[in-house]
């Protein structure tokens, strides 16, 4: 599992790839933004560049983009998390996922933070 | 601003302890939320009771021979037919009819008792002192106000007060206690039963305590409080009113005392009188409403409203907009032309770049639940 600045985790999914990931946004960032009320997620087969606002969530208080880790093509998007926000809140590393990412450069997850960087982050 | 130059209010401990997120407003550190959240905190409000400081408003003693007919000179509202014991809602307007601030009045036999919003106090009471010769204008300093709303209020406040269950919507009374008197309003900001009550500073947290232990109460932070008041289509002052709009425009008119109107005992002689008169009689030309988005995606304050899917200039704005957890969809309030202002009229609002349908629709949300 990797983890961007800007609350991302990113976790490879071999069964759909050596070059898959599945993103989604940390506890932490869930449980600063607050209760989700609002997604909305990108079309699958997407291509896009790294920070590239590619989702825009809201909460009660406010809006937000999460922005695309790194360059690549969406692949899945999760439905559920569009019917059900408050998903990501209840379980963000899990049933609350964002979107799988065919990536293209799959060294460029090397520089992310590990769990441990991460937990020194925040 | 940092955390030291804010002020604090009697509960701000208790907040902390309650593990509350503290935020800026107003001037002062207040609760945001709870570790509840902001969700289920509104949705816990509207099944049982909640709690909520609201010491950072403004109470303010009025007294003086003709207060009530000397506070006329500055609200539209009947402040001179008001009852003793009762409680009216009124806004200080302007000489071009805009509101400087809302409030709340009440008559508590040999003086008024104001309640005023947080940001506006030192204007509200500047400009009291300034108009209001004869009568004294005292601020209440050292009281804590406490809201307990929700259809399990009543129940919660009369296990501490067994008086106060008698009281009906917009009463007032000073009810004995063992915490001092209480002054206690049957009122609130949420379109739910419930009470608003100033306590002594010093004795807020023995009352606040026993409330939030009874199993109905939880606390309320300023998120759940602002999607309630919305949801009930209640006015933020800042956001919804301010001195760009009329009461009429704000559909404040029947906060308009039928004394104060032409014909009435008492017709006008409040400022911006002629435009708010005129207004009444012959309508504004625009008008706030209730919004509905058709889609999923909240419409916040700002979001422009168009008349047509590809029109170039908008015809309004939303002025609050939020998801609306007991309604499960987003609602708002804005500002649109009268003519446009019918509840049903397709309407747009453009959300990041897009424009997306939305209906104006009736207010309040959610259908109130005072005891009348």
């Amino acid at each position: 599992m990797k983890y961007t600045e800007e609350h991302e985790w990113l976790r490879p999914d071999p069964e759909e790839g050596p070059d898959v990931v599945v993103v989604g946004i940390t506890e932490h960032a869930a449980t600063q933004l607050g209760d989700l009320v609002f997604v909305e997620l990108p079309e699958e087969g997407k291509t896009v560049a790294k920070d590239d606002e590619v989702v825009v969530i809201e909460s009660v208080k406010a809006a937000s983009d999460i922005m695309a880790p790194v360059d690549g093509e969406i692949i899945e998007v999760n439905g559920a998390i569009v019917e059900n926000p408050a998903l990501v809140n209840e379980d963000p590393l899990g049933a609350g996922w964002f979107f799988k990412m065919k990536v293209d450069d799959m060294s460029t997850l090397d520089a992310m933070m590990d769990e441990a960087a991460y937990k020194d982050f925040i | 601003m940092a955390d030291d130059d804010l002020l604090e209010t009697p509960l701000t401990e208790l907040h902390r302890a309650l593990g509350a997120r503290m935020v800026p407003f107003a001037g002062y550190t207040m609760p945001v939320q709870y570790p509840l959240g902001v969700m289920k905190e509104h949705l816990h409000c509207r099944a049982a009771a909640g709690l909520f400081d609201v010491s950072h408003m403004g109470q303010v003693i009025v007294r003086g021979d003709g207060a009530a007919a000397a506070l006329e000179r500055l609200v539209p509202a009947d402040i001179v037919g008001l009852g003793a014991g009762r409680q009216r809602y009124a806004v200080f307007t302007d000489a071009d009819g805009g509101i400087l601030d809302d409030l709340m009045v009440a008559n508590r036999g040999d003086h008024l008792f104001l309640v005023v919003n947080a940001a506006r106090k030192a204007h509200d009471i500047a400009h009291m002192r300034a108009h209001l010769t004869g009568c004294e204008v005292e601020e209440v300093t050292d009281r804590a106000l406490i809201a307990v709303q929700g259809p399990g209020a009543e129940a919660a406040v009369a296990a501490l007060v067994p008086d106060a269950a008698a009281m009906r919507f917009m009463d007032v009374a000073v009810l004995p206690s063992n915490w001092g008197p209480l002054w206690i309003s049957r009122s609130g900001y949420t379109g739910e039963d419930g009470f608003e009550i100033s306590v002594a500073e010093g004795a807020a947290e023995e009352f606040a305590g026993p409330l939030l232990d009874l199993a109905a109460v939880e606390p309320i932070g300023l998120g759940a409080r602002d999607s309630l008041r919305l949801e009930a289509g209640l006015c933020l002052y800042g956001n919804d009113i301010d001195t760009t709009t009329t009461p009429v425009e704000a559909a404040l008119s029947w906060s308009i005392g039928k004394a104060r109107r032409p014909g009435g005992a008492r017709a006008g002689g409040f400022p911006g009188a002629e435009r708010i008169l005129r207004e009444l009689e012959a309508g504004a030309g625009r008008r706030r409403v209730g919004l509905r988005p058709e889609g999923r995606a909240p419409m916040r304050d700002g979001t422009p409203i168009f008349a047509a899917e590809d029109d170039a200039d908008p015809v309004g704005a939303v002025t609050s907009g939020a998801f609306g957890p007991s309604v499960g969809t987003p609602v708002a309030m804005g500002y649109v032309p009268t003519a446009l202002a019918e509840v049903g009229t397709r309407l747009w609002g453009e959300v990041r770049g897009r424009r997306l349908p939305v209906d104006v629709a009736a207010l309040p949300f959610r259908a109130a639940g005072f005891k009348r």
